[in-house]
């Protein structure tokens, strides 16, 4: 089991590796976009990860309000903070693969500025966590999450309902892609998936232990006050 | 390399290297905390 995360390092370092070759190398160029159609390869597996964090947040929140199992709010915490820098890579890496095709950096259509509303009711989430010291937090944040995971399925099904700016879905909704880019997509975003498993799994792990350390820190200070008293 | 290439795939490692940060300073302090509470 101690072995168990630094082989798995290795492996997505190395699926990482080979993912970033296949689409720089391997993938076909884009015949009206040409090599910067490329970013597709980082933006699309950085959103749909982002996605399924959001999912698992929602998950173990409701097993959260439902249980009040720890270990389920420090699921929802994890997979919000993880979320929330592959959402972050999205609102980047977009806009830089605007200006050159669309001539623009951004445009507030539906499915950019949706994008960008569940980016912020996520960042949200992550300040209630980080500034409130009542005991209520998780739940709080918990009802906030519910909230915010409703936002998903918005932001992806956006480009089929409205006339958008932002091209049609590659899979599904009327979208087309070439089985080559496919192969490269699905590596990357497999990649990805591997990548976020992994910090995820160190960031669970940071967590458990930092409220070890604070309950610790109370005990001792619980025993320092009853020596005072005595 | 195209550079707005080149800026997506930079900014992206750069986003996730500064987040691994982020969690290297944590656990450094946490650290530091539980080999104070060992000490006490």
């Amino acid at each position: 089991m101690k072995l168990a995360f630094p082989i798995l390092g290795v492996l997505t370092a190395i699926l990482l590796s080979y993912a970033l070759y296949m689409a720089l190398v391997v993938a076909p160029t884009e015949q009206t976009m040409g090599d910067v159609q490329r970013i597709f390869y980082y933006h699309v597996p950085s959103a749909w990860t982002a996605f399924i964090l959001f999912t698992i947040n929602f998950v173990a929140s409701i097993v959260y309000l439902v249980r009040r199992k720890p270990a389920a709010d420090i699921v929802a915490l994890v997979s919000a903070e993880v979320g929330v820098v592959f959402c972050t890579i999205v609102l980047v890496t977009g806009p830089i693969w605007a200006r050159p095709v669309w001539g623009i950096w951004w445009t507030w259509d539906m499915r950019l500025t949706s994008t960008l509303v569940l980016w912020l009711i996520y960042v949200s989430y992550l300040v209630l966590r980080r500034f409130s010291a009542s005991g209520e937090t998780p739940v709080l944040a918990a009802a906030l999450a519910i909230f915010g995971a409703l936002c998903v399925p918005f932001v992806y099904f956006s480009i089929w309902f409205f006339r958008t700016q932002h091209p049609q879905p590659v899979m599904g909704g009327g979208g087309s892609i070439d089985p080559r880019m496919l192969h490269v997509l699905l590596i990357n975003w497999l990649a990805f998936s591997c990548f976020a498993f992994l910090v995820c799994w160190s960031r669970y792990r940071l967590e458990k232990v930092q409220r070890d350390v604070e309950q610790a820190h109370a005990m001792a200070s619980l025993g320092q006050s009853s020596r005072s008293t005595r | 390399m195209n550079r707005y290439l080149l800026a997506a795939y930079a900014a992206t490692w750069i986003i996730h290297i500064a987040y691994l940060s982020t969690l290297v300073s944590r656990y450094t302090k946490l650290k530091r905390e539980i080999d104070e509470l060992k000490k006490s």
